[in-house]
């Protein structure tokens, strides 16, 4: 379903010229156009991206370690992700992500761990290598079930000289199992989103590339293909999103052969070339990997959208193109099968969610693909704003926002504040860090990152949840308490 | 289908409906290429072993699950205890994302600090141009009264001088000359947050004492320390010191800014020590650090001016506040009123009433240095035993006192301590010599869920629990919710082990 609204254009525009004055005048000029308000027919949202953030305007992005370690690697959950270099990065990430796994932790699955070779002066005096290798082994020792080993590399890494790929190179051989290098030092790029590139590009150099020793039992015995075989691509399973979808792509009939990365097995990682296609949900963190497969493997891929039940009608029968009338003829018993839970979803909490505002300002890829689950409740998106969104994520924007909508890249904390005080939105979703200076502005607020602590939201089931607490964050008393009874506004 | 609009389920019990658990087994077993069942059996219970624990505590470079966070944290929490500062730090934008995320997922507060967001260009060329066009624009976007300067490990690595590139940046009029903008280098390979912490607090009060001139006076400063108590604890502390009537300085009081109304104003700076406050500190006849291991070169820098200093180790529980007490009033000359005397007494009180409940009962602390010591000294105020003291940033100065504390007290005799060791070997001690109960901080619930042994969250950070920080843990008041806390969790243990309707609820009594 798609919803009927535009946006004030004039006063975006005014709303704009007004926040940049403030800035020191090169700044302000940078800042400019990061900036705009779309319009219809556009091609794509007018605003420049994936470039550096300004010093000391309080960016939201964090970095290339973030992106590697945080998003891409560090859920798949045989393998243990060392965090190498001091000890904070590993530290603050350490089970932030609530991405969901199942396993008996610390045993077959290592997840949500902190393992990292803490670096002393010493290792930056003398190189960190010795220190590499000694710890992979004490890993062996330890958690002889782990699959393989990642390096996540931290600032120093990179500055010191370190040569992680020839300790990897040994490490692997040695232990026959992937010992993998990854890059991601926080200085390298402007965002997370370099670090989904690095990623990406060791899982295809260092796991589909890597020489098994032929001694080694084949992963692949046992597996039988079958014309059903999809593999789902950038969904983290953040509060279960991926089991979500799973259910419904496995009711459909398809094989679900592998889930990237929530979730994740090596062997999911290795075997996903044996796809028949590749079902993308995070665009901008895997779009590489896919390509990479469809070039070597000749695997299609396509994106899909899995937020409110229009977007998921819409993409099972995009998918089901891809297939038999078997699939096709399952694609509409299942959005039969639900379609009355969405609409008892949408009965009990669009009448109390109709015509709300709402601005997002999150990663690379929710602020547009979460847009109709919200029109699907009756609500209205005022602004969207990325972290770290590419040109090619703003051209997939103009098809989800109505004509004069707010747009903001690598939006500042003084940008983002003086936006909500002037549009004075409905609802805010964006992260930690926003949350509780936008809530003590009285605005709604949810964490669209984490989903708050709560999820799944993918899929039908996830629908469900999503309106819940879209309707909790609006409409609790608590807004109602904000000012003394007694004190004058 | 599991899910409906009448009985919503979502992650915690959505995922328990057989139509997951067989979709999540299937999964398993056919794409996960799962170790064998009996393997994982195998390795999980070997992992409980002695033999185990050798080649655990045997690890020379591996660090699993450590219980510290690196200085920039430290000196970003220091910071945050002024009026009107922000915090820049001098490297990779990454880390302050994840500074700002950590307070703010603890205190469940807004966190606000600017990076100078260094990338590839900056390693090579040094960070100086990003400290130019940062400092402006912090200062015009954000208005602070102070801007504290400290590092990444990017920044430490590469060298970067910031003493030189502030006065650089102060002639390019980024701020004006006058503007305060104390610094301290904080390198992540060095210490943990205790140590950042230590390092911009000395820097802020170099930066307003150095070129000043001391009249010695009668007033102390306090320095709480790096404490994710210091919403509660901080105006406890005041309290006390009101109550005796005795002039001080709470040097860094981060109290305000991480406990802001919700009234429809978001105020990025709100209470903390003022300029002039922090001028005059100098001043002072004295300074009290309540935690040693987070001021050991802030102190030295205050004796270096010649005022006199003492250190206490995160004053809980009856003894530990009776010579926190004693010391404010040896170096004010006020007496210990009255007041102070009955809340001791109650507090007495409280404990004598209780302490059939927690005497004798085993006790696992891990957190920082100073939190460790005043945990295990109040839990053998209360006849409880410590067992395992361990501290990932403790230092051997640490681990001699802590083993001098328990060897002085009849109930800390069987306590081991264990320094530099993280909760991965926390794992191994609490399967083969297990406790009864774990203190430390949300990161405990691992090992909570591994070995069974309960956990109250009583320390930094704390993400999984709201609000508690909200409440004191010091002085007699604070030793009282500190209590009640290991009180609550003891009792509800009881009532767990005595629940099943007719078969363990024998003494499931009402009055306990």
């Amino acid at each position: 379903m798609s919803l009927d609204y535009e946006n004030d254009r004039e006063f975006h525009e005014q709303v704009i010229e007004d926040v940049l004055e403030t800035y020191p005048e090169k700044t302000r000029k940078r800042r400019k156009k990061h900036l705009n308000v779309v319009s219809e027919g556009d091609s794509d949202c007018g605003v420049k991206s994936n470039i550096k953030s300004m010093p000391g305007v309080m960016t939201v992005r964090g970095c290339a370690y973030a992106g590697s370690k945080g998003v891409v690697w560090g859920p798949i959950k045989d393998m243990v992700h060392i965090s190498h270099g001091p000890v904070g990065c590993g530290h603050y990430s350490w089970g932030q992500r609530r991405n969901y796994y199942t396993g008996e932790t610390g045993i077959n699955t290592f997840a949500a761990m902190q393992f990292t070779s803490d670096f002393q002066e010493r290792d930056i005096v003398f190189g960190g290598d010795k220190k590499l290798r000694e710890l992979i082994d004490e890993i062996e020792t330890l958690f002889p079930l782990t699959k393989g080993v990642t390096i996540q590399s931290e600032c120093p890494v990179g500055l010191i000289g370190d040569d992680i790929e020839a300790v990897a190179k040994d490490k692997g051989k040695a232990l026959d199992k992937p010992v993998v290098p990854v890059r991601c030092e926080g200085f390298r790029g402007v965002s997370q989103s370099l670090g989904h590139h690095i990623a990406n590009d060791t899982i295809r150099d260092w796991i589909f590339d890597r020489e098994k020793p032929s001694d080694l039992e084949d992963p692949d015995a046992g597996f039988e293909p079958s014309p059903y075989d999809v593999v789902v691509i950038g969904d983290y399973n953040i509060g279960g999103d991926c089991w979500a979808s799973r259910k419904i792509l496995e009711e459909v009939g398809l094989r679900v052969i592998a889930q990237w990365t929530g979730d994740t097995s090596l062997a999911e990682l290795e075997r996903a070339p044996k796809a028949k296609l590749n079902l993308i949900h995070c665009y901008r963190s895997m779009n590489y990997i896919s390509r990479h497969m469809e070039e070597k493997y000749g695997t299609p891929w396509m994106e899909f959208n899995f937020f409110g039940p229009s977007k998921i009608e819409t993409s099972l029968r995009a998918i089901a193109e891809n297939f038999d009338d078997t699939i096709k003829e399952n694609v509409e018993k299942v959005i039969a099968k639900y379609r009355p839970l969405a609409d008892q979803v949408i009965e009990k909490y669009r009448p109390r969610l109709e015509g709300k505002k709402v601005m997002l300002y999150v990663g690379g890829l929710r602020p547009r693909h979460m847009v109709s689950a919200y029109e699907d409740l009756g609500m209205e998106i005022v602004g969207a704003g990325y972290e770290f969104a590419h040109k090619d994520d703003y051209q997939r924007t103009m098809s989800h926002v109505k004509d004069g909508t707010l747009i903001f890249d690598d939006v500042t904390a003084y940008e983002m504040e003086k936006f909500i005080e002037r549009i004075r939105p409905d609802l805010v979703g964006s992260g930690i860090k926003e949350k509780y200076p936008i809530q003590k502005m009285g605005v709604p607020f949810r964490q669209v990152h984490s989903w708050d602590y709560s999820g799944p939201y993918h899929a039908y089931d996830g629908f469900a949840i999503f309106a819940k607490d879209m309707d909790l964050a609006i409409n609790n008393p608590v807004w109602g308490k904000f000012k003394a009874p007694w004190v004058e506004a | 289908m599991p899910q409906s609009v009448e009985k919503l389920k979502d992650h915690v019990k959505l995922f328990h409906e057989p139509e997951y658990a067989d979709m999540l087994r299937d999964k398993r077993e056919n794409f996960e290429c799962p170790h064998p069942e009996d393997t994982v059996r195998e390795i999980s219970e070997w992992s409980k072993t002695e033999e185990y624990q050798e080649k655990n505590l045997a690890r020379k470079s591996l660090v699993v699950n450590p219980a510290k966070a690196c200085q920039p944290l430290g000196a970003v929490f220091a910071a945050s205890g002024f009026e009107g500062t922000l915090s820049f730090v001098h490297g990779s934008q990454g880390c302050v994302a994840y500074y700002r995320s950590h307070l703010s997922r603890h205190f469940k507060e807004p966190a606000s600090a600017v990076s100078s967001s260094m990338t590839e260009d900056a390693a090579v060329f040094g960070g100086l141009n990003n400290m130019i066009d940062g400092l402006a624009n912090a200062h015009s976007l954000y208005e602070p009264k102070m801007i504290a300067v400290s590092t990444t490990c990017m920044a430490e690595v590469i060298g970067d001088d910031l003493n030189a590139f502030i006065a650089t940046s102060k002639e390019k009029g980024s701020v004006p000359q006058d503007f305060p903008v104390p610094f301290a280098h904080t390198p992540a390979f060095q210490g943990s947050h205790v140590n950042g912490y230590d390092n911009m607090l000395k820097g802020i009060l170099t930066n307003f004492w150095e070129q000043a001139e001391r009249t010695p006076g009668t007033a102390i400063n306090i320095i709480p320390g790096f404490d994710g108590f210091c919403v509660g604890n901080n105006r406890e502390l005041k309290r006390i010191l009101d109550l005796m009537d005795v002039e001080a300085t709470i040097v860094a009081d981060p109290s305000d800014v991480y406990d802001t109304p919700s009234d429809g104003e978001f105020r990025m700076y709100d209470g903390g020590t003022t300029i002039e406050e922090t001028k005059a500190a100098l001043n002072a006849k004295a300074t009290l650090s309540l935690q040693e291991y987070c001021t050991k070169k802030t102190l030295a820098y205050a004796s270096g001016k010649d005022q006199e200093t003492a250190s206490l180790h995160y004053p809980m529980g009856v003894e530990a506040t009776d010579e926190m007490l004693m010391k404010i009033s040896e170096l004010s000359g006020k007496p210990i009123p009255d007041e102070l005397v009955l809340e001791r007494g109650r507090l007495v009180d409280a404990m004598t009433d209780s302490m059939s409940i927690a005497h004798g009962k085993t006790f696992a602390v891990f957190g920082d240095p100073d939190f460790v010591y005043g945990m295990c000294r109040y839990l053998m105020e209360m006849g409880a035993e410590p067992r395992h003291a361990l501290a990932t940033n403790g230092t051997k100065p640490w681990a001699k006192k802590m083993k001098a504390l328990l060897e002085s007290n009849p109930y800390g005799q069987k306590c081991e301590v264990w320094q530099g060791k993280d909760l991965w070997h926390m794992r191994s001690l609490l399967n083969t010599a297990p406790v009864d109960f774990l203190i430390g901080s949300s990161h405990g619930k691992y090992l909570e869920r591994d070995t069974g042994t309960p956990l109250i969250r009583l320390s930094f950070p704390i993400f999984d629990r709201h609000h508690h920080h909200r409440f004191p843990t010091w002085g007699y008041q604070g030793g009282l919710q500190v209590l009640v806390r290991i009180l609550d969790k003891i009792l509800d243990t009881v009532d767990d082990d005595t629940n099943e309707a007719g078969v363990t609820d024998i003494s499931f009594d009402l009055t306990r």
